[in-house]
């Protein structure tokens, strides 16, 4: 009973952490740099390695001797598995509601972008509707890329070359992604998919500026 | 002079090519084809490591990339499929205790996936033929960039790999069900239903449980040759399709390359690619720690009932989990993405931690163990997995995947690893442990030989697949080529890491050459005079 109570309180605190969760981002909300994000995937990775490293070192070298039991209890493995459900079910649901781009790409068309980039490619070019393409800052801009052969990739880069957000561009499909800019900088356009070896030089240098914000720090 | 006797004919001569079965030489036959395509994996991977520290050593960059589509072909057909098939045709009539069902059909699907891998490998060597593995459309039926001539070369080595593929999958179901001449009329309905794993479902819900007649190794060769035969289905259906376009190229039609929605096109292939990624190889690898652990210990499996029901889960998730290579296609339904791409792939969490845990609990209850090579490969198989999976869990999600995709933090903590530690150390445990039994009692060369190969391929391919996430978290693409240095120390450090991997390889080949000697190593190849159908010189009636 005390069991059942203990899962029907969770179940209405997942529910309240999925529908209800202030994490998501709200028109006018701001968004989390995604190098933050990827400081938090490394940390968290970095740290599993290190420990599942151990444990395997630890298990090599007890193999081999006979101290304390061999018995593996049920109970144990049942809890393996149960640990195993929470994690795999609760990793999605926390970065639902912690990674901010994340439910705006699964519900593009309940946003209403600030601003909109046409942008077509063919022959392993880009083609931008301007040389430079200006944000606002806090703008959520919505990039609609169209290709008329084959399939290639959209990536927006900083200046150190690390990667902002990228997506697919599949021929014969629509190709859009909406993002929100809250800090200023220079940004750079490179395909993210290999599209033959004509297309290793699909980078256009600079060519995304927002412009300068208060309260930040320019990239 | 005693280094030249024993390159010649073995370690203390011990390895008698004569004395071999045909069941005993087409293993054989198989790990030595294994091992040649692995050396040039190897080599070729080495060769784009230093081109993406300095563009040196190639012709250019359509060379780089033609080396890029074929090094993960020829090392999944040509040296894990060799290393694969090889293993299971011994083991496989060992387990079910009856000779292979044919032996001529074993031949044919060794020449068919060696000539297979050459021709596809020779292609693309000689012609840059380069739409990557992934093939996406219409980038193979691109003739302004690639040669029409050395494309349909290329494919059509990878057909014959698949019909190769497809005598071993009709060999394994056979073997499984058929009644050996003389015996007694085998149950032929019931062993498949066991083998693949109906009759543990259905033990799940009845109180009368009835008995497994598959041995559980047996079963998971079973259960991974069912997503064989579905992504050789998908493999040759897109070839011909593919080809369609080659011989109307040659024969001076132009079609239409719109006719083929590419995102369709994408679903159906990762569909049929994944079942090997997502399927088979993790399927196949659980049934080979569990074969191993038995072996290791003489005891039953931990658990045997819930591993037989993990088996079965992960071939339904292996057929479900494809979308999670679509992630970044917008196109692509939300539903598709939430369900299959992340849902169902975090199944494979699970699936792949049970036969992680059932096979410690298994070593851990015979307590003390010697380690012995197979068992410290297998232990080195078992935490390239627990490294390589959560990595890729974990890009399998939406918003982590907007960062990740195709950039090499996918192609080294998550592939490399699952494919240089994980599996491949998997399968060194099994060479390690079933090399005294395909040789009839051959002895290793040296021990020292293979501790480097353990330490150097462990240390090689966790170092590689760690640098190269690293450059991945700093942006750097998977298929692209960086000319200004932009990641030049990671590239170093996992250049570094994969010379490592190279003088593990080395010291593996040395110590097999030098354990059967050249001799042996010829004698492999010639007809056997042993004419039966059993695995080993004394089984023979």
């Amino acid at each position: 009973m005390e069991n059942l109570f203990f899962l029907a309180k969770n179940a209405i605190f997942i529910y309240h952490f999925i529908f209800k969760g202030s994490i998501h981002l709200k028109q006018g909300g701001t968004m989390v740099d995604s190098n933050v994000v990827l400081f938090g995937q490394t940390l968290a990775y970095t740290l599993y390695c290190i420990a599942i490293l151990l444990l395997m070192g630890w298990f090599g070298m007890r193999i081999t001797t006979k101290t304390g039991s061999n018995v593996v209890k049920p109970a144990l493995f049942y809890s393996f598995v149960g640990f195993l459900v929470v994690l795999g079910v609760s990793l999605h649901i926390v970065t639902y509601n912690t990674i901010p781009w994340s439910p705006v790409d699964l519900n593009r068309s309940d946003y209403t972008p600030d601003k909109k980039f046409e942008i077509t490619v063919a022959n392993h070019e880009f083609q931008l509707p301007a040389e430079k393409l200006t944000i606002e800052c806090h703008d959520l801009v919505l990039f609609d890329v169209t290709s008329h052969d084959l399939t290639y990739g959209f990536g927006l880069f900083r200046q150190d070359n690390t990667m902002v957000f990228q997506m697919q561009v599949v021929p014969g499909h629509r190709n859009d992604i909406l993002w929100k800019f809250d800090k200023p900088g220079v940004y750079s356009i490179r395909s993210t998919e290999y599209s033959g070896p004509r297309g290793v030089p699909m980078i256009v240098k600079d060519a995304v500026e927002v412009l300068a914000c208060e309260e930040s720090t320019k990239e | 002079m005693e280094f030249i006797k024993t390159l010649w004919t073995g370690e203390k001569g011990l390895f008698k090519p004569d004395g071999l079965t045909p069941m005993q030489r087409i293993t054989l036959r198989f790990v030595v084809a294994a091992l040649l395509f692995y050396g040039i994996v190897v080599i070729e991977g080495m060769l784009m490591r230093i081109y993406e520290i300095e563009p040196v050593l190639l012709t250019g960059k359509e060379q780089f990339f033609a080396i890029m589509t074929a090094h993960p072909l020829v090392g999944i057909f040509g040296s894990t499929y060799c290393l694969v098939f090889g293993a299971f045709f011994f083991v496989l009539p060992m387990l079910m205790k009856k000779p292979l069902w044919s032996i001529k059909m074993a031949n044919w699907t060794f020449w068919l996936v060696t000539m297979g891998t050459f021709i596809f490998w020779f292609a693309g060597f000689v012609s840059h033929y380069a739409p990557l593995y992934t093939l996406y459309w219409p980038l193979p039926a691109d003739f302004d960039q690639f040669s029409v001539v050395g494309g349909t070369f290329f494919i059509l080595g990878i057909a014959i790999v698949m019909a190769g593929t497809t005598l071993f999958i009709i060999n394994v179901f056979k073997t499984i069900a058929y009644t050996p001449e003389g015996w007694e009329k085998q149950p032929a309905g019931a062993l498949l239903a066991s083998a693949i794993g109906l009759t543990g479902f259905r033990n799940l819900f009845t109180k009368k449980k009835k008995e497994h007649l598959v041995p559980l190794p047996a079963a998971a060769i079973a259960r991974g040759t069912i997503d064989m035969a579905f992504n050789t289905a998908i493999i040759l259906f897109t070839g011909v399709l593919i080809l369609v376009y080659m011989v109307a190229s040659l024969l001076g039609f132009d079609l239409k390359e719109t006719a083929v929605d590419a995102l369709l096109y994408k679903n159906w292939f990762w569909w049929g690619l994944d079942l090997i990624a997502d399927g088979l190889v993790l399927i196949f690898v659980a049934g080979t720690w569990y074969l191993l652990a038995t072996l290791i210990t003489g005891k039953d499996v931990f658990m045997q009932n819930i591993a037989r029901a993990a088996l079965l889960l992960e071939l339904i998730v292996s057929w479900t989990v494809w979308s999670h290579h679509l992630l970044s296609d917008q196109a692509q339904p939300s539903m598709l993405k939430v369900v299959s791409g992340e849902m169902v792939t975090a199944f494979e969490l699970i699936t792949q931690g049970l036969a992680f845990f059932i096979t410690l609990a298994t070593l851990w209850s015979a307590r003390p163990l010697k380690m012995t090579n197979s068992l410290k490969f297998l232990l080195g198989g078992l935490t390239g997995f627990a490294l390589a999976v959560p990595a890729g869990i974990m890009q399998a999600d939406v918003g982590l995947n907007r960062i990740l995709h195709n950039t090499q933090w996918v192609v080294g903590p998550h592939v490399h690893v699952a494919v240089l530690v994980g599996l491949t150390m998997t399968l060194y445990a099994a060479v390690y442990a079933l090399f005294p039994l395909v040789t009839n009692g051959a002895q290793l060369y040296s021990q020292k030989l293979a501790n480097i190969h353990f330490w150097c391929h462990l240390f090689g391919g966790i170092g590689m697949g760690a640098f190269m996430g690293m450059a991945g978290l700093k942006g750097m693409l998977r298929r692209s080529l960086y000319v200004d240095g932009e990641y030049s120390l990671y590239m170093i450090l996992a250049g570094l890491a994969g010379a490592l991997l190279l003088t593990a390889f080395l010291a593996f080949f040395i110590n097999i050459v030098m354990s059967v000697g050249l001799q042996g190593v010829i004698g492999i190849f010639r007809p056997s005079k042993i004419k039966t159908k059993e695995l080993m010189p004394g089984d023979a009636k």
